[in-house]
C-alpha cells in the first residue's frame, strides 16, 4: 500500500489532503457559519461618514470629479453619500491590494508583545466577516505599523500629503510615494486616491472606541505598561 | 578531474527526452528569475531609500514585490521543475510523455501564464492572496495547464511497471497536490469564504504551495539526481518511506501557523504548531538518509559541483526545518511574527534550498542538453560562492533584523525608531543581495557563452 501508485495518489496525494482541508478550513468555516457575512453597503458606518464628507468639504472639486454632486434635496443626501461611499470603499480596497499595501502593513492586533497598547482592542473574528476581506487582509509583513485600528487616528490632510510624498510628514519614510493617486498635487486627490483614503479610515471605524472623536491620545504618552490602572 | 558538470558525450536517445523542451524550459526560468531579481532589488533600494525610480506607477515598488514571489514561485520555480520532469520522469519510467505536442502546449501556455500573471500585477490586477496574487481571471487558465502537466507526466509513470522509485511517489502525489492546492487557495477565499476562515485557507495555501508542490517536487528530484551522480543507491529505503509518508500527512496540517495569534480559534493554531514540529522530525530523517548517502564520497563536494550545490542546499534545508520549529512556538511568534526573521527564513528556503537544487540541476544538465561544456568553470565556481555567500549573509542580517524589530515593537518606542533601526540591516541586506544577482550575472553569462559555443560547434558539424 505505502509503495503502490493508487495507495500514494488515493491515501498520500488526495487522502490526507482533504484531512487537512477538513479538520483546518471546514471547522473554521462551520464554527462562524452564524456569523454572516456584511455587505459593503452594511460596513458604511457614521464614523466613516464622517471622513467621507471631510473629505468632499476639503476637496471639493476632487471629490465631485469623482463622485458627481449630491443630490439638491437634503433628504436624499445621507443615501447618496452612502452609496457612494461604499464605492470609494471597493475602489480603495482594490488599490490596497494592486500596490502591495498589505505586504507591508497588517491589520490584526495581535494579543501579545503590547500590541493592544500599541493600537487598541485585539482583532476579534466578526471584525473581519465581511466582503472587504475576501480575500481578507491579514498581512504577513510590517514594515509599517498595523492598520487595522488606523481609522481616525490621521486627518484626511494628513493621508493625502503621507501618500503623495510619505517623507513630507514622516521624516525618513521608507514607504514607496504614490503621486498617481492625486492630479498632480496633494490637493487634488483623483478618485482612486479618495477611495484609498476611504478605505484607511474605515479600517477600525466599527469600533466604539474610535480614537479621533473619544480617547486618542498622541503615540508617545499611551502608558507604558506594567502599572495598574484601577 | 571527475566532475558531473563536465559532459562526457554520452550517447543520447532522443525519442525518450525531448532535450530542445527541457532546455526551453530552463531558459524560461532562467528569465523569470532575471526579472524576479529587479523586483527584490527594487523593494532593497525602496527600503534604504536609496530608490531613484520613485512615483512612477508601473514601478510601484509594491507591485515588484509581488512580481518578486511570483516570478519565484510560478516563473522560475515552475519552469525549472517542468524541465528537470522532462528529463527525469521519461528516463526513470524509460516511456515517453503522453504526447510531445502537448508538451511544447503546456510550455506555451505555461508561459502565457506567468507572462499574464506579471503584466497583470503591474496593471493593478492583483489577487489579495500572498504567493497567489495571480489575477483572478487567470486562475483558471492556470488550473487547465497544472492539470494537462498531470495527466502528460502520469501517463508515463502509470505505465511504469515493478516497484515505484521514492522519486515517482512524490511526483504523484505532488501532481494531485498541485492542483489542488492552487484550486482551493485561489478561488475559495476568493469567491466562497471571507474573513478568519477565509484566512485559515490561505495559511494552508502559503504552506501548501511550499510543502506540497515545491517540496515534493525538490525531494524527488533529488533522490533521482544524487545517486546518480555519487553512482551508488539511496542510503536506507526505509528511511525514504518515513519521509515521504511522514511529509504526506503531517506538511498539509501546518498552514495555519502562518497566521498565529489572528482570530481563528486557538485550538486550530496550536494543532498546526504541532503539525509543524512533526514536519521537522520527518524533515530530519530526510535529511539523514541523503547524509548516509554522501558518507564515504565526501569529497565529491569539493570536486563535483552539482553535488555541491545539491547538499548546501540539504544543509540549509535543515537550518530553516530548524528554524521552523523553534519559530513556530507560540513564545518566538510573540516576537519574530511579521519581522525580517521570516523574510530571511523564506529566502533560506525559497533560494537556499530549492532554487540551489535546481540550479544544481541545470548546472549538472545544461552541458548535456546542448552537446559542449560550460564555457567557464571558474564562473560555475564564481556563481555558487557568490550566491551562497551573499544568501548566508543576508540570512543571518534578516535574522538578526527580525530580533532588533521585535524588540522594539514591544518596547512601544514610537515606530519610527524601529524603521530607523533596521536601515544599518536592510543596508546589508541590499549588499548581500547585490551579490547574490552578481553571482547569477555569472551564471547568465556563462550560460549565454555556452549556448552560442554549443551553436557553433554543431554548426561545424
Ligand atoms: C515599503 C513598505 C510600505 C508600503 C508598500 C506601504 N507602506 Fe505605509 N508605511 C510604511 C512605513 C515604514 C510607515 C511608517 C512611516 C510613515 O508614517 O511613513 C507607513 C505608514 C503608513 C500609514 C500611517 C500609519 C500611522 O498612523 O502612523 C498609513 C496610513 C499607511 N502607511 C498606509 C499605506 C497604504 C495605504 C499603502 C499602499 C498604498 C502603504 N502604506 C504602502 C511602509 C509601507
Amino acid at each position: 500500500m505505502f509503495e503502490s501508485k493508487s495507495g500514494v495518489l488515493l491515501i498520500g496525494g488526495l487522502g490526507f489532503f482533504l484531512l487537512a482541508f477538513v479538520s483546518n478550513a471546514l471547522v473554521p468555516i462551520r464554527m462562524y457559519q452564524n456569523m454572516p457575512e456584511q455587505t459593503v453597503q452594511q460596513l458604511v458606518n457614521e464614523n466613516l461618514l464622517y471622513q467621507f464628507e471631510d473629505l468632499h468639504k476639503r476637496y471639493p472639486e476632487s471629490f465631485e470629479a469623482a463622485y458627481g454632486k449630491p443630490p439638491a434635496d437634503e433628504a436624499a443626501q445621507p443615501e447618496w453619500y452612502r452609496a457612494k461611499c461604499a464605492d470609494a470603499l471597493i475602489l480603495g480596497r482594490k488599490s490596497y491590494v494592486a500596490e502591495g499595501c498589505w505586504h507591508c502593513h497588517s491589520q490584526f492586533v495581535r494579543p501579545v508583545s503590547r500590541e493592544a497598547e500599541r493600537w487598541g482592542e485585539v482583532s476579534k473574528s466578526w471584525e473581519y466577516q465581511n466582503e472587504l476581506q475576501r480575500p481578507v487582509m491579514f498581512g504577513t509583513r510590517r514594515v509599517g505599523p498595523d492598520l487595522t485600528r488606523e481609522g481616525g487616528r490621521r486627518s484626511n490632510d494628513w493621508h493625502t500629503v503621507h501618500f503623495f510624498r510619505p517623507t513630507m510628514v514622516s521624516e525618513g519614510s521608507p514607504m514607496p510615494e504614490y503621486p498617481w493617486f492625486f492630479d498632480g498635487d496633494p490637493n487634488r486627490p483623483n478618485a482612486r486616491g479618495l477611495g484609498l483614503i476611504t478605505y484607511v479610515q474605515w479600517l477600525g471605524s466599527w469600533l466604539e472606541s474610535y480614537p479621533y472623536y473619544e480617547q486618542f491620545q498622541p503615540m508617545a504618552t499611551v502608558n507604558t505598561g506594567d502599572d495598574d490602572e484601577q | 578531474m571527475s566532475d558531473a558538470a563536465t559532459y562526457v558525450g554520452e550517447p543520447f536517445d532522443d525519442k525518450l527526452v525531448d532535450r530542445k523542451l527541457v532546455l526551453w524550459y530552463f531558459l524560461a526560468a532562467v528569465t523569470f528569475f532575471a526579472v524576479s531579481l529587479l523586483g527584490g532589488l527594487l523593494m532593497a533600494l525602496q527600503l534604504v531609500r536609496w530608490n531613484p525610480l520613485q512615483g512612477i506607477e508601473l514601478l510601484s515598488p509594491g507591485r515588484w514585490r509581488m512580481i518578486h514571489t511570483n516570478a519565484i514561485a510560478y516563473g522560475w520555480l515552475a519552469n525549472a521543475f517542468l524541465g528537470s520532469l522532462h528529463w527525469a520522469i521519461p528516463r526513470l519510467t524509460l516511456r515517453p510523455v503522453a504526447n510531445k505536442a502537448l508538451s511544447w502546449f503546456i510550455f506555451g501556455a505555461w508561459q502565457f501564464v506567468v507572462l499574464a500573471t506579471a503584466v497583470g500585477i503591474l496593471l493593478g490586477e492583483a489577487q489579495g492572496l500572498e504567493w497567489g496574487e495571480t489575477p483572478v481571471w487567470i486562475d483558471p487558465l492556470a488550473l487547465v495547464g497544472l492539470f494537462l502537466v498531470a495527466v502528460n507526466f502520469m501517463a508515463p509513470i502509470a505505465q511504469a511497471r515493478g516497484p515505484l522509485y521514492v522519486t515517482l511517489w512524490y511526483f504523484m502525489a505532488a501532481f494531485v497536490w498541485t492542483f489542488l492546492t492552487y484550486a482551493m487557495g485561489n478561488l475559495l477565499p476568493e469567491y466562497w469564504v471571507s474573513g478568519t476562515s477565509g484566512g485559515a485557507i490561505a495559511g494552508l495555501f502559503i504552506h501548501d504551495l511550499v510543502g506540497l508542490f515545491v517540496t515534493p517536487l525538490g525531494w524527488g528530484l533529488m533522490y533521482y539526481f544524487v545517486p546518480i551522480l555519487l553512482k551508488k543507491p539511496i542510503w536506507s529505503h526505509g528511511l525514504s518511506l518515513v519521509g515521504f509518508w511522514g511529509l504526506a500527512f503531517f506538511y498539509p496540517l501546518n498552514g495555519i501557523h502562518h497566521f498565529l495569534y489572528t482570530p481563528i480559534p486557538m485550538f486550530l493554531q496550536y494543532g498546526a504548531v504541532i503539525a509543524t514540529v512533526a514536519v521537522e522530525l520527518v524533515v530530519t530523517t530526510v535529511v539523514i538518509n541523503f547524509f548516509g548517502t554522501i558518507w564515504g564520497s565526501g569529497r565529491a563536494v569539493v570536486t563535483n559541483l552539482p553535488i555541491r550545490w545539491f547538499y548546501t542546499g540539504m544543509v540549509f534545508y535543515f537550518i530553516t526545518c530548524l528554524q521552523c520549529a523553534m519559530q513556530v512556538t507560540l513564545t518566538f511568534q510573540a516576537l519574530i511574527h511579521f519581522t525580517d526573521w521570516v523574510v530571511g527564513h523564506a529566502h533560506l528556503v525559497m533560494f537556499g534550498v530549492f532554487s540551489f537544487w535546481l540550479i544544481g540541476i541545470m548546472t549538472y544538465l545544461i552541458p548535456r542538453l546542448v552537446g559542449c561544456d560550460w564555457y567557464s568553470r571558474e564562473l560555475c565556481e564564481w556563481h555558487y560562492w557568490l550566491s551562497a555567500g551573499g544568501l548566508l549573509v543576508m540570512f543571518v542580517d534578516l535574522g538578526l533584523a527580525g530580533m532588533f524589530q521585535g524588540y522594539f515593537w514591544a518596547s512601544l518606542l514610537p515606530w519610527d525608531v524601529s524603521v530607523d533601526g533596521s536601515q544599518p540591516f536592510w543596508i546589508v541586506r541590499l549588499f548581500a543581495g547585490l551579490a547574490i544577482i552578481g553571482g547569477q550575472l555569472c551564471f547568465f553569462y556563462n550560460l549565454y557563452r555556452t549556448l552560442t559555443a554549443s551553436r557553433g560547434a554543431t554548426a561545424h558539424v
